[in-house]
């Protein structure tokens, strides 16, 4: 993850307290779905930024999970997200999220 | 009467030891993680310049190989070299490092980049030895200065260092001593762009077939800023490329949209030869040393050779249509606009289906597709994804959503309008361009008939705003023998006026005689 | 229980994938509060 946005992440979440907040990730992949997650749970893998070694646990969904998807207006959703669903991997992108939340997660 | 593609060049430097000093990625590594084991282990994945050179999608760039005999090969492709394969390629070539060092000082008018002696006899005769280095610029190689001057100069004058096979053969130095603008690290990295810029344009002068002197402006798109610190980014690489590569009547300006630039660019282009306002445009992008190794931890992490090692760059001329190259086609632009928003299916809508369906055409129409053509080798291990095919998905569902094609056919339209990623992750590079060789020399022989060619960019990185940008135009078999068929000649047009003036006379001493 | 209605949203997009003003737009209509909003670019 971006150097200046794990700061922020950070920030937020002292700001705020970490279980009031939650990270939404559109990432195309699963795989970079799943680091951005475990970053701003369990700290920056990659030992680059701000987040490195700093746990903070939070709750974070890429933008296609269903249950995350549930709460959106559909007409919204369908018109800014609709058509990704048919590029993405979906499937693949949850099973991560679900593994990193499962794995990390402190405030599920 | 539209303008035409007259000729396409496609150039690569192979710069392993820039990955290690100046790739961003690296630079910040040493900054935030000095004594990792990322910078220990990169460089046992450098690849050496024959495997660069043998290098599936880089022998695609030069245009030795296609992308359609890409899509063959099994992916990944840094495992399966082509044996043999040649430097020189139809539009341009690979340039190894020490050759590529000694040019670049060819490109320093300011006298701010030095290399010793000992390596500038070294490589002085391969250098001269390429076919594309013209006398003027081997007349403006410089004998070098001592080693331990330049270890002088990185040591106690913040130079940047140039090296070679891990030695320290020469250096940049900064401009000014306070303007960050002209600090030893731009200069390096403005240098570098110039040089692949001038070399670009040397192999586009050379597959047009003109004299460097017919181009008369010269469009500079990369993603670097030169100015000082009254005038960042103020300009201008277009004129100073223009002026090595001996481009002598040309003037020009810099145009920038991050990756969309090039596309920005040969819209202007076009329209600036449409107009009359100039003949020959040549539009020029040089490489970008920030973007070497991006992806690197990925590459280092996955076991595999660290394949961002290569400056990309490319120039295109855009010129006065001679009724057989493919034209460029203005009526049909595709425009993201400020109101167009980041939704991915209005970005794709504004520059594919508006641009179709405001000219009665659709989808399917358009033989080709040159999106964003990064090689899938070098981004799907970063977790990027194959981002070519991305947006053939993307163009694919919206047409599913229009009607144009069934969802089913979704995989075998990909197959049939799309292309596989070649280009190397060098921002703008990738952007649409680098298919314009291929898709002319296509359009020639009859494979396609309309090739659409798309740059977008994200503007948000640059702070100012939010959006994101895009534009995409198309590229056509050339039509101006229909339309003078269809229309009337001036000659003639002379004959209808002075027949109905005669008729019109006579009506009048008709009525008078009456 | 509503995972967003109320909470504080950190917005995280990507250029190839969904971008930030997009997942930001779906936020505003489950009750969130977008206080941050980036598109990251790996190309």
């Amino acid at each position: 993850m971006d150097l200046e946005n794990q700061k922020r992440v950070k920030e937020f979440a002292e700001q705020y307290g970490p279980e009031n907040v939650v990270v939404l990730v559109g990432a195309a992949e699963g795989e970079a779905a799943g680091l951005a997650a475990e970053t701003v749970e369990n700290g920056d893998p990659t030992f680059a930024g701000p987040l490195t070694g700093v746990q903070l646990g939070l709750l974070c969904y890429h933008v296609c999970e269903p249950e995350i998807k549930a709460e959106f207006d559909a007409n919204v959703y369908e018109e800014n997200v609709g058509m990704m669903e048919m590029v993405l991997d979906v499937d693949d992108i949850c099973e991560e999220m679900s593994d990193i939340r499962s794995n990390y997660c402190k405030y599920l | 009467m539209n303008s035409v593609i007259k000729s396409a060049s496609y150039v690569l430097a192979h710069v392993p030891q820039m990955v290690i000093h100046n790739g961003t990625t690296q630079t910040t590594e040493r900054v935030v993680n000095p004594d990792g084991d990322y910078l220990k282990e990169l460089p046992k994945h450098l690849r050496s310049f024959k495997d660069c050179v043998e290098y599936w999608p880089n022998q695609v760039y030069i245009g030795n190989k296609t992308p359609e005999e890409l899509e063959a090969v099994e992916f990944p492709y840094y495992d399966k070299n082509i044996d043999g394969a040649s430097r020189y390629g139809k539009y341009g070539e690979i340039m190894p490092e020490d050759e590529f060092l000694l040019l670049a000082q060819t490109c320093d008018v300011f006298e701010v980049y030095y290399l010793t002696r000992d390596f500038v006899a070294a490589t002085r005769p391969k250098l001269e030895a390429d076919p594309i280095i013209t006398d003027d610029i081997k007349g403006r190689i410089q004998e070098g200065i001592e080693l331990s001057e330049i270890e002088k100069l990185v040591k106690e004058e913040a130079a940047e260092g140039l090296y070679l096979d891990g030695k320290l053969v020469g250096c940049v130095k900064r401009a000014h001593d306070i303007d960050v603008n002209l600090s030893a690290e731009v200069m390096h990295e403005n240098i570098m762009n110039k040089a692949t810029g001038v070399l670009s344009l040397l192999y586009l002068v050379r597959n047009a077939g003109i004299n460097a002197a017919d181009v008369d402006y010269v469009i500079d798109c990369s993603e670097e800023a030169c100015g000082d610190m009254n005038q960042r980014g103020g300009g201008n690489f277009a004129k100073a490329d223009a002026e090595i590569a001996g481009l002598v009547n040309a003037t020009g300006s810099d145009a920038r949209g991050f990756c969309a630039g090039p596309t920005h660019a040969m819209i202007e282009a076009a329209a600036l030869v449409k107009s009359g306002a100039f003949r020959n445009v040549a539009v020029v992008g040089g490489g970008c040393t920030a973007k070497l190794g991006m992806n690197g931890k990925n590459h280092v992490e996955k076991d595999m050779p660290a394949l961002e090692d290569c400056l990309g760059a490319f120039a295109i001329l855009v010129s006065e249509n001679d009724g057989v190259s493919p034209e460029i086609n203005l009526d049909i632009l595709g425009r993201h606009t400020v109101g167009t928003g980041s939704a991915p299916q209005n970005v794709i809508g504004s520059l594919v289906a508006d641009p179709l369906e405001r000219a009665g055409l659709t989808v399917n129409d358009v033989d080709k597709y040159s999106p964003e053509m990064q090689n899938p080798d070098i981004t799907k291990p970063a977790g990027a994804g194959d981002v070519p095919q991305a947006n053939y998905k993307m163009i694919a569902a919206l047409s599913v959503k229009k009607g144009w094609i069934e969802k089913k056919d979704m995989p075998e339209w990909i197959k049939k309008h799309g292309l596989t990623g070649f280009a190397p992750t060098q921002g703008h590079v990738p952007s649409g361009v680098p298919f314009i060789g291929f898709a002319r020399d296509g359009i020639l022989e009859g494979k396609y008939k309309r090739v659409m060619i798309i740059g977008k960019g994200s503007l948000f990185l640059g702070r100012m705003t939010n959006l994101f940008d895009g534009v995409s135009y198309i590229i056509q078999t050339n039509t101006s023998a229909e339309e003078s068929q269809n229309s009337v000649s001036r000659d003639e047009v002379k004959k209808l006026i002075a027949a109905s003036l005669k008729e019109f006379a006579n009506s009048l001493l008709g009525t008078e005689e009456a | 229980m509503a995972i967003l209605k109320g909470k504080k949203v950190i917005v995280i997009g990507d250029r190839d994938g969904v971008p930030g003003p997009a997942i930001s737009a779906c936020v505003e209509t489950a009750g969130g509060e977008v206080v941050f909003s980036s598109t990251e670019c790996f190309v």
